[in-house]
């Protein structure tokens, strides 16, 4: 008897734990699972979402709800005079999580950042191969392994990061995920008991949720973190429910099962509106859909062949097709939402007759080009083979005979960087951290022909303009750069700029404090829910 | 029956060499490689594509990593994925028991409800009956998996609110997981209600799932008796005054029972292409979603580990259906 009553006793516990655990839950169901819980590791926004988002922080952070810079776990940093040096004070008093798994004995400082960056760009590093294959793709990609010279701890709460060569986006850089800051007492706990691989699976920072579990492909559970520095999280537990398919997404946020849910169905968009327990927020995405010309064949290397060809599409209908009206007609290459933006430049318009004569003075006759396809659905080009026929009927209309091609996705982004390649390809770009250099030097800069520069097209005027505004970390002059950069751009026509797309983000409306980010990533420190 | 048993067992081990081939090798005819599709729209230098590659062993020639793979897995390494960094093993043996679970109960549905409907409908030939379930069992065995889940799931989920959506069991249910099998694990938990979650949880994509081997078991069970039925022995029976019930559930569907276990045995890898599907609905955390992300994101270890224990687990079964054989009919022995 005393057995059972035991036993009622202790499920009766388990019971009202399970209940009071369930109390400030916010359930956020997610598109799919992370690769990895180490962010600096991989390059997908899933991974940063359930990683560097929630138990992580950086130097810098991007504020909520914008591209601006605002100070992370450094409260504030000093460049010297030939933009050589980034001196970081760091907070006083940042605390590491507190796990099961792991219990800090000291609070950040300018070991774990050194640490936190050295793995990363020191081929030579300890944990530069903490696990198989790591690439360290971001770090790679934004060029810190040969941007950063060394870093040096001034002080235990300061650092100082000494570049080879200026660089204006750099602050913004480090705002990124890949720049998440570790601990580096965990990773030497993890060294002594072998057990490195850890690091990945299970994260600890000192960001506003503190990881609990994860159950592959199924949940990632997080709390609060008591010691967070910016102050406790309003919600109690975060929770990632794993639903990888959108309309399955839709029906849980609709029967309650879960409060946010990222990239619904555009065909689902008025249906979550209709809800009136639903608010289906939208904001311009942070990306550009284009059509490259190789600038370096024939006749394509000629800019009035471009801008006609430019012409002959009518960008309303594709926009009118694919995205069911939700996106805007794109005439730069970077979004509207992004500062150096020329509003002024005018796009090229729609009006074939314009376009044949055009292309007839430019002794163009009976052309014929290919358009690749993307094979793959992307947030800046939802069905880029639908769009690709409506380009061929429009070029048809002017006499341009049009053969779409494909290639696996991966063979795409290949083939599609050659610059003997043939034809127009068609893709886009996502901002990485809402700084204009992030497109227009990285995808248009003469540097990334035969690779990021699709359009293989190299202009000096253009270039020494991005060039210029790298080295200089005045912003107003920076935007004046870049905006003369787009006149040269639209003159040049290196691309067909389509699209910016819109992003919906249907929430609950349970949830409160829950603000849509521009750079994509779903972030839930000062998000609450109604109990 | 010594000698039966390891003569099935001694097919296995060139059939396990094929599949491991096979697996090596389909995922390496694809266009495209890891390397290049982690760095997604940013391109990868040709340099740093080689270097990176190398680090990772597959630069080698093939059959040099062919036979690396194949002795690493005879010594039980399936290999460390190239996205999660995560050996494939410990992946597998997370994600199957859910899969497992799924598809236990797929099949017991299966064949509770498929063996009495073609039996009923076999013994009830040309009726209504019979019309009705092997009309049903036609649109059952037609039915595209992904729109059938969506339309019970919007029906069932979302307008009657019967059942939740998807997941394993309800997210203020926590527990460490035991035996990775939800039923049990909810159980061991002693979490009031935990168990009934998980129940509701488990309905729909088993219906799902079931739908199909359910099909085909009934037409199978069905077309099975009538052949037995038509049998002298039958007549025999019959003549000899047994009650109609003793005559088709002892003497005629013991043996019409021999083509219908086939089938069952044979509807263990249907079931396992399903879950890809079922799992993908549901947002169940199987071995099916696990497979298919590391086909797009050509992630050879789990493609060739996860092909190879899934060969396993269907190469095992049909040995314990070419068993059970050996048990009803003693004659397949010899």
């Amino acid at each position: 008897m005393k057995k059972i009553s035991l036993l009622l006793a202790a499920t009766a516990l388990a019971s009202v734990m399970a209940t009071s655990a369930w109390s400030k839950t916010l359930v956020y169901c997610s598109e799919g699972s992370p690769e990895g819980f180490d962010p600096s590791l991989y390059t997908a926004g899933t991974t940063f979402d359930a990683s560097s988002r929630t138990a992580y922080s950086r130097l810098v952070e991007f504020k909520h709800g914008s591209t601006e810079i605002e100070p992370g776990v450094a409260e504030s940093w000093t460049i010297s005079p030939d933009g050589l040096e980034y001196t970081f004070k760091l907070r006083a008093g940042v605390k590491f999580q507190t796990t099961d798994y792991f219990t800090p004995t000291r609070e950040l400082n300018a070991d774990d950042v050194i640490f936190s960056f050295e793995r990363q760009i020191k081929a030579d590093h300890p944990w530069h191969k903490y696990v198989e294959g790591a690439s360290w793709e971001y770090a790679a990609g934004m060029g810190f392994p040969e941007l950063i010279k060394s870093i040096e701890k001034v002080d235990d709460l300061t650092v100082k990061f000494v570049l080879n060569k200026p660089e204006a986006p750099f602050i913004a850089n480090l705002g990124m995920d890949f720049a998440s800051i570790m601990s580096k007492e965990y990773a030497d706990k993890l060294t002594a008991e072998g057990k490195v691989a850890q690091l990945n699976q299970m994260p600890l920072g000192t960001g506003p949720f503190t990881f609990v579990a994860y159950q592959p492909d199924a949940v990632i559970r997080y709390k609060a973190n008591p010691d967070y520095y910016k102050g406790k999280e309003k919600i109690d537990d975060l929770v990632f429910a794993i639903t990888t398919d959108a309309a399955v997404r839709a029906q849980k946020l609709k029967a309650g099962e879960c409060h946010v849910m990222p990239y619904p169905n555009a065909a689902d968009v008025a249906e979550l509106k209709a809800d009136p327990n639903l608010t289906v927020m939208e904001e311009e995405g942070l990306n550009v859909a284009y059509l490259a010309y190789n600038t370096q064949m024939a006749p394509f290397d000629k800019p009035e062949v471009r801008k006609a060809l430019n012409m002959a599409v009518n960008k309303q209908a594709i926009i009118d097709a694919v995205f069911q009206g939700a996106a805007s007609i794109a005439k730069n290459p970077i979004p509207p939402t992004m500062w150096s933006y020329n509003d002024a430049i005018e796009d090229d318009k729609y009006d074939p007759d314009a376009a044949k004569k055009a292309l007839e003075a430019a002794g163009v006759k009976d052309l014929k080009m290919k358009i690749w396809a993307m094979p793959v659905s992307r947030p800046y080009m939802l069905n880029a083979r639908r769009a690709a026929e409506l380009m061929q009927a429009d070029l048809a209309k002017v006499g341009v005979e049009v053969e779409i091609v494909t290639h696996e996705w991966a063979e795409y982004l290949k083939l599609s960087s050659d610059v003997k390649r043939d034809g127009a390809v068609m893709l886009g770009w996502t901002g990485d951290n809402g700084d204009p250099d992030n497109f227009l030097d990285t995808l248009l800069g003469c540097e990334a022909v035969g690779g990021n520069n699709r359009a293989q097209w190299c202009n000096e005027e253009f270039n020494k303009l991005v060039k210029a505004a790298k080295q200089t970390s005045d912003q107003a002059e920076r935007a004046k750069f870049y905006q003369d950069a787009q006149v040269i751009f639209k003159r040049e026509a290196p691309w067909n700029t389509i699209d910016h797309s819109l992003v919906f983000l249907p929430v609950s409306k349970k949830v409160s404090g829950f603000v849509q980010d521009p750079l994509g990533i779903h972030r839930f420190d000062g998000a609450d829910i109604a109990e | 029956m010594l000698r039966f048993f390891l003569g099935r067992l001694a097919i296995l081990i060139p059939t396990f060499l094929g599949v491991s081939l096979i697996a090596f090798s389909f995922i390496r005819l694809l266009p495209g490689d890891p390397v290049m599709l982690m760095s997604g729209e940013r391109v990868m230098s040709e340099e740093r594509h080689a270097q990176i590659m190398h680090d990772l062993g597959l630069d080698r020639p093939m059959y040099v990593q062919y036979f690396d793979y194949l002795g690493n897995v005879l010594t039980g390494d399936l290999g460390t994925s190239i996205v999660s960094k995560r050996p494939v093993f410990d992946d597998f043996l997370s994600l199957f028991p859910a899969t497992l679970e799924l598809s236990i109960c797929a099949i017991i549905v299966a064949m509770c409800l498929g063996i009495p409907a073609g039996v009923i409908a076999a013994v009830k030939r040309g009726t209504w009956f019979d019309q009705s379930i092997m009309g049903i069992a036609l649109v059952g065995y037609s039915m595209p998996i992904f729109w059938w889940g969506l339309l019970l799931m919007i029906f069932f989920s979302g307008y009657l609110q019967w059942t939740p959506v998807s997941g394993r069991i309800s997210l203020m249910y926590f527990f460490p997981p035991v035996t990775g099998f939800m039923l049990i694990d909810s159980l061991l938990s002693g979490q009031a209600g935990a168990f009934k979650s998980a129940v509701s949880y488990l309905i729909l994509p088993t219906v799902v799932l079931a739908t199909i081997p359910l099909a085909v078991i009934a037409r199978q069970t069905r077309s099975a008796m009538l052949e037995v039925l038509g049998e002298d022995y039958v007549r025999t029976a019959r003549s000899k005054g047994l009650s109609p019930w003793r005559v088709v559930g002892i003497h005629a569907l013991r043996n019409a029972l021999i083509p219908v276990i086939t089938t069952i045995g044979l509807q263990v890898g249907v079931l396992l292409a399903g879950a890809i599907l079922t799992e993908t609905i549901f947002s169940w955390p199987g071995i099916g979603k696990w497979m298919v992300d590391a086909v797009f994101k050509r992630d050879y270890a789990v493609v060739q580990g996860g092909l190879l224990m899934i060969a396993g687990v269907i190469m095992l079964v049909n040995l314990a259906v070419d068993v059970t054989y050996g048990f009803i009919n003693p004659r397949i022995r010899h």
